[in-house]
């Protein structure tokens, strides 16, 4: 019987580890940021070049920085969810366009509507590798002292949003 | 004819004004070298099988970019990782370093084979002591041969 009973129960063992295997997203590493700083940056805003944002501008509140692209398409998915958020005034939602051609980043938002309460430019990707973005669309909730408290990896969902962001949000407001 | 010559006139000029010098890789052939050692060593994650050296991705060519300039501005080889761990974790590793939540990729195969191993020697030896142990034919089984061989002669005759 034992015959047959070992190799059994080994084959349910390996059935398991592959099935916990498919079940995992190897798209999300978790980010060795959260509960640090977030890193510091000074970049031109995308509608006023002229004018700069940093990160310590936004000291004291608590709010989201969305990295986004005209060439991502996976952006377009989450964007009417950041309209909606956006427009419900919960917390303020700034965009940081990554890597792409002012021309075309304004007839974007132009084209889907623009939840940014700023959007500042990184066309040559330098504050993406300093807050670890590999995926675009990423989504960081930022703290009052300005710490990273969340890091959604690839678009958010209204899952994501639900259970996730919006209740740290509050939290973190409270 | 003179079409002809016009069109191949054409033919051999545009293209060399078209094309554009290749942009180069580095100035640096020796830190080129000590990059790509490095980034052999480094994954990307956007196409997670391939190294920071081996990938075309746009994100790799950033941060070999980043790692070059790194270089140029003399950090060290560990310098550099300690940078990439900070923002992307260790995840962007390929040899990750020995502590307790890598114990079992470290080790885990050589588990494995150790048991392999022991599985191996008992049943080999079970086997062989069950083939001392019983005698390969009964004695009634060797009788029935010795007639059925009989038989087989008798009818080849």
């Amino acid at each position: 019987m034992t015959r047959f009973l070992l190799p059994l129960v080994a084959f349910l063992v390996l059935v398991a580890f592959l099935l916990i295997g498919l079940n995992l997203n190897p798209r999300e590493v978790p980010s060795p940021l959260i509960g640090k700083p977030a890193p510091d940056f000074q970049l031109e805003q995308l509608h006023e070049p002229e004018k700069m944002l940093t990160s310590k501008d936004n000291l004291g509140k608590v709010w989201l920085l969305n990295v986004w692209a005209s060439w991502c398409v996976s952006c377009r998915e989450e964007h009417p969810l950041l309209v909606e958020l956006a427009r419900s005034g919960i917390v303020p939602v700034y965009g940081l366009n990554y890597k792409d051609e002012r021309d075309l980043a304004l007839q974007w938002l132009r084209q889907f509507g623009d939840p940014y309460t700023v959007s500042i430019r990184d066309p040559e990707g330098r504050a993406g590798i300093d807050y670890g973005v590999y995926g675009v669309p990423e989504t960081y909730v930022i703290d009052k002292n300005g710490v990273i408290r969340y890091k959604q990896i690839g678009p958010v969902t209204v899952e994501a949003l639900e259970t996730k962001i919006l209740p740290l949000v509050k939290e973190l407001q409270g | 004819m003179k079409k002809f010559t016009l069109l191949l006139v054409l033919m051999l000029v545009l293209p060399s004004s078209w094309a554009r010098e290749a942009a180069p890789v580095a100035e640096d052939p020796e830190i080129e070298r000590r990059m790509i050692r490095l980034s052999e060593d480094l994954r990307c994650l956007v196409c997670q099988n391939e190294s920071l050296a081996g990938s075309r991705a746009d994100f790799a060519n950033d941060l070999r970019r980043e790692i070059r300039e790194q270089m140029k501005d003399n950090k060290s080889d560990k310098e550099i990782t300690d940078f990439l761990v900070a923002r992307y974790g260790e995840f962007v590793l390929y040899r990750p370093p020995v502590k307790p939540t890598t114990m079992l990729l470290w080790f885990g195969p050589f588990i494995f084979l150790a048991a392999g191993a022991v599985f191996l020697i008992f049943y080999l030896k079970r086997r062989r002591r069950r083939q001392i142990e019983e005698p390969a034919l009964s004695e009634k089984q060797r009788q029935q041969a010795e007639a059925l061989l009989k038989d087989g002669k008798g009818n080849n005759a």
